[in-house]
């Protein structure tokens, strides 16, 4: 079973956020998200100052053999990425709750977030 | 037993038997009746030996020149024999991409050398394993660089103009506006590029030396387009590649080029090269296949595809490129021949070429076709023609001399290690007799 | 294995040219290359050998059975490549006047006339390189047909979810939005889904028929017609050609524009990933927008035009004319009767292959009669015993046997697609059912043995996420 940590919330597209302020969040992917994508060799981080939306891409991590799009749980400007993933993207693998993406402030907008014990849920029916 | 097919009737028979079907129709029940073909418009089926005369019956019907004065992107140059002795060899020729690594280390090692021989050449850091052409090599840079903020690319009427119209049919797809930038002396003018450049603009292709055979000045278009944020595409000749100074040395983004005279024929245009390399930086955005080195399961060194999430099969309706097939054959005869050659061999070629286009352009120049530009050339150059162009080619052609291509204001010559200087004083001497 | 470049020392080589015969002329101050140019330094005996040892870790299709699917691994006849290597052929400017050329001109002619037959189109190019070069070119010809006619709210091209990947890859480049079709449950096209999806801002369909489950889509006459209705245009993706050349033209089942992989239908060999040639069929309606160099007029004076509303070009000069020799030589050889023979005999090689596996207890993704190839799902046997599509693949590999395209179409779990092509014997068909039906057995008694392949190759399986994170792309000196 995947690790779900409870003070995070979770989108239906398997990326964590982390609320650090009032408009402020830090992004990542879950446990099952790396899981299921193997081992992840690339990050394509987006840069700061570019503008995420709710809902729709903001960048993309490859596997060997796969890419999947990172959705942006909310919408605003992108106040940093985590460059260390650039040489380290293992660390997606490794620690995904510590592995942040990109971090957005100003935020006006979010998709419905799950809490653990929903997003837990939901990964249950996923696997079936 | 016509299409190759090694069984006979009556085992095709057995075999239809097998699988529970009576007749080879039954094995298109799903294709509606009203699409079945029913006979071809097409001559019988030749045997080995009518189709050798056919095909050589239509190959007599070219004029192969002994002595090649064009060039204009397409380059008579000598191929060592054992380029063709090494391309040839059976499982080179009909292997397909090599997918499989385990039981395709040899097509994979020799891409990784040819990657590593156009690093060299071009001083850039990072190659792919070839693309069509020269010219889609350089449309396909531009869609490269191009990202939904910066729309445009500025491309030197310099540039040969197959390959600035492949930019622009390319652009036509992609969206993308190409602006031209005039030339001045035969040269990209400086002032031009520097009035055209703004936010939009994602990145400049020049062609050095360019299509009229002058070397342009690639350090100053790359300070003056790096200073816009724009990136700057290269377009080289390989061979001049030895003698002047890299694509990566003038501080180009990406170096792209027509990898033809890197050992392969004339052969009517094709099967040619293109060959792309760019920084480390730019790496990840690359098209086509890339190989790249690792160890296997029992730490020996191995060589794979690698950065597959750029390419279409993976990222689809988001790849950058679509390219699949590439010229895989080609890049291997480039590394041959750059092998045979060494760096020794290769500067001589491109000294042989200068020399050559030097002697041949001043032997012009002493029977009254004035070079039309001044200014550092390499073995290409455009002259005056004191009579009509196309009868003075026509008459040279039936000398068996390939004459210059003409061009707006003359006729572009081409000289290359090909042109003994017995050849040359022949040349001279037929114009002037056509002259007189 | 050492590289070239570890094999290099300096001062060996080769004596190549003679001395220049002319004074000599340095470059201007300034020009110079500054770098050292890096390239091996060797002896033409060793050269020789070190490429006769790069072949010998590399398999072609005269190596042993290449059933990988999609790529149709026929047999690449010799008197082709000898014809192709004429020096009436190889000597040829691509500038000299067409009159000096007529010969290479007739190839591109008569090449041109057979296609048009094959295909049941009004007019060929051959300037793509390439089968996705293409099919940029042919959607490149859709957008300008709708961009002439003032249509500019056609964006949307229409591409089965069991496409290749090309498909979508061209119609972005060509500036589409690329829209999904579903296929049905058993490999068809949805045409009520597509019925749905088809509209006003559609400017084309892309398929592939057979498509890449190996399968005929008897709807084919409603689907061109579901498109033309909603005013869209239907483009023809020839990779499978090989299993209908001669059976059924893709003119007929309503398509506007088609490529043709000549590198795969037409015998050209693929040289280890290119060069191909993807020669590009139109109806008339598109003959206006081919690229500049159609060849025009009789034998003996033909001559290259550029239609009225060309797109362009898309490849300096005229396509990859050595190739295009070949596939003529190819179509002479088959000629009226040949042609419908090779994919009949590729379709029941096909079958005969399938029939033996399924009988032996490996699964088809769709079941029935196939086209050309046929794909299997594992799905089941990696429940069951953990071994992979990926694992089977490893597998024939010890056995001599190339393994066929894994993980391909997309839609299918633990997918491994076969085609054997026309050009295999019986012997071989049963000796590679033999082999997977061996190993099959293998993945219910000894499943960590299949982990472990391939053991007979020079390498054992890479590190590919290694290879991904830690790019080394080139020597480092």
């Amino acid at each position: 079973m995947a690790h779900v940590p409870a003070e995070l919330l979770y989108t239906k597209s398997h990326e964590w956020v982390q609320f650090t302020g009032e408009t402020t969040a830090r992004v990542g992917i879950t446990d099952f998200a790396q899981n299921s994508l193997g081992d992840i060799v690339f990050v394509n981080l987006p840069a700061e100052g570019d503008g995420v939306t709710a809902g729709e891409a903001a960048c993309d991590v490859e596997s060997v053999k796969a890419v999947a799009d990172i959705v942006s749980p909310v919408t605003g400007t992108v106040t940093a990425a985590n460059n260390d993933l650039e040489s380290a993207p293992e660390k997606l693998n490794e620690s995904p709750y510590e592995a942040w993406i990109f971090e957005v402030s100003d935020i006006s907008d979010r998709e419905e977030l799950l809490d653990a014990a929903a997003y837990e849920a939901f990964c249950a029916t996923e696997e079936a | 037993m016509g299409g190759y097919i090694p069984s006979t009737r009556s085992e095709r028979a057995e075999m239809l038997r097998a699988i529970g079907l009576e007749k080879p129709e039954e094995l298109f029940a799903s294709v509606p009746e009203a699409l079945r073909v029913k006979k071809l418009d097409l001559e019988p089926g030749l045997s080995e030996l009518a189709l050798f005369r056919e095909m050589r019956g239509v190959a007599a019907k070219n004029r192969v020149y002994r002595s090649i004065f064009r060039g204009a992107g397409a380059y008579n140059h000598y191929i060592p024999a054992v380029v063709g002795a090494v391309t040839s060899k059976e499982t080179f020729v009909t292997a397909y991409t090599p997918y499989q690594a385990e039981m395709s280390q040899g097509v994979l090692q020799s891409i990784f050398e040819y990657q590593t021989m156009i690093c060299e050449l071009t001083g850039m850091d990072v190659s792919n394993a070839s693309v069509y052409d020269g010219a889609t090599a350089a449309a396909e840079a531009v869609n490269m660089l191009v990202d939904a903020k910066r729309r445009v690319a500025l491309i030197s009427e310099g540039v040969h103009p197959m390959t600035l119209e492949t930019a622009r049919t390319y652009a036509f797809g992609a969206d993308v506006e190409i602006r031209t930038i005039p030339l001045k002396d035969g040269r990209t003018d400086m002032e031009a590029l520097a009035s055209l450049l703004n936010k939009d603009v994602a990145c400049v292709l020049l062609q050095s030396p360019n299509y009229f055979g002058l070397v342009e000045d690639g350090e100053t278009v790359a300070k003056i387009v790096h200073e816009n944020r724009s990136k700057f595409i290269l377009s080289v000749n390989p061979i001049a590649c030895a003698l002047y100074k890299t694509p990566g040395e003038v501080g180009a983004d990406v170096a792209v080029g027509e990898g033809q005279p890197l050992g392969m024929p004339l052969s009517f245009g094709g099967p040619y090269l293109g060959f792309m390399a760019t920084t480390k930086a730019l790496m990840r955005k690359l098209p086509g296949r890339i190989v790249g080195e690792t160890t296997d399961d029992r730490g020996e060194r191995a060589f794979v595809l690698t950065l597959q999430a750029r390419e279409q099969h993976i990222r689809r309706e988001k790849a950058s490129s679509n390219i699949c097939s590439n010229q895989a054959l080609c890049a291997m005869t480039a590394a041959v021949y750059m092998a045979a050659m060494g760096e020794t061999g290769l500067r001589e070629v491109a000294r042989q070429c200068h020399a050559k286009a030097a002697y041949l352009r001043g032997e012009l120049a002493r029977i009254g076709f004035a070079p039309l530009h001044e200014g550092p050339f390499f073995h290409e150059f455009v002259t005056a023609c004191p009579a009509g162009k196309d009868e003075l080619v026509s008459a040279l052609a039936e000398k068996g001399i390939l004459a210059g291509l003409p061009v707006d204001g003359g006729i572009l010559w081409c000289a290359t290690e090909m042109n003994s200087r017995a050849d040359i004083d022949e040349l001279i001497a037929a114009i002037g007799e056509v002259l007189a | 294995m050492k590289l070239l470049f570890e094999k290099s020392v300096p001062g060996r080589g080769m004596d190549i040219l003679p001395p220049l015969d002319v004074p000599d002329c340095p470059l201007e101050a300034g020009l110079a290359r500054e770098k050292a140019l890096r390239l091996p330094q060797m002896a033409e005996g060793d050269l020789c050998r070190h490429y006769r040892a790069l072949e010998k870790r590399a398999h072609g299709v005269c190596d042993g059975f290449y059933p990988l699917g999609s790529c149709t691994m026929k047999y690449n006849p010799k008197i082709d490549e000898q014809m192709a290597a004429l020096d009436g052929f190889t000597g040829v400017h691509p500038l000299q006047d067409a009159k000096d050329a007529q010969g290479c001109l007739e190839v591109y002619a008569r090449a041109e006339a057979s296609l048009k037959e094959i295909t049941g189109m009004d007019a060929v190019t051959f300037q793509p390189a390439a089968g996705a070069h293409g099919e940029f070119l042919g959607l490149l010809l859709i957008k300008a047909y709708h961009h002439d006619r003032g249509d500019l709210a056609r964006t949307k091209i229409l591409v089965p979810d069991a496409a290749h990947g090309t498909n979508p890859a061209s119609a972005t480049m060509a500036g589409f939005e690329v829209v999904s079709v579903p296929s049905t449950a058993n490999g068809r096209v949805d045409v009520e889904a597509l019925r749905a999806l088809a509209g006003a801002d559609t400017a084309g369909l892309m398929l592939t028929n057979p498509n890449t489950l190996g399968i005929f889509d008897e709807n084919i006459l409603e689907i061109t017609k579901v498109v033309h209705e909603a005013g869209g245009l239907c483009y023809y993706d020839g990779a499978n050609l090989n299993a209908v050349m001669g059976i059924a033209r893709p003119g007929d089942m309503g398509f506007d524009v088609v490529h043709l992989n000549l590198h795969k239908t037409f015998a050209t060999p693929h040289g280890g990933g290119g060069p191909g040639s993807g020669a590009v069929g139109v109806k008339a309606l598109l003959r206006d927008f081919l690229p500049d160099g159609q060849v025009v007029g009789e034998a003996g004076n033909y001559r290259f035009e550029r239609p009225k509303k060309s797109v362009g070009r898309v490849k300096e000069f005229y396509g990859n004319f050595g190739v295009v020799v070949k596939a003529l030589c190819y179509m002479l050889s088959l000629g009226a009767e040949g042609v419908p023979e090779a994919a009949t005999g590729a379709v029941l090689n096909a079958n005969y292959l399938m029939h033996a596996l399924v009988e032996g207890g490996y699964e088809a993704a769709v079941p029935g009669i196939c086209m050309h190839e046929f794909v299997l799902t594992l799905e089941k046997l990696k429940h069951e015993t953990g071994v992979s599509a990926l694992d089977v693949a490893k597998a024939m590999i010890d056995r001599g046997i190339h393994p066929p395209t894994m993980y391909f179409p997309l839609i299918v779990h633990e997918a491994l697609m076969l085609e054997p092509t026309e050009t295999e014997s019986r012997e071989t068909l049963d000796e590679c059912a033999k082999a997977m039906l061996d190993i099959l057995k293998e993945a219910h008694t000894a499943p960590e043995t299949l982990h472990a392949c391939p053991v007979t190759t020079p390498i054992g399986r890479p590190d590919e996420v290694k290879a991904a994170r830690n790019p080394v792309l080139k020597y480092e000196f």
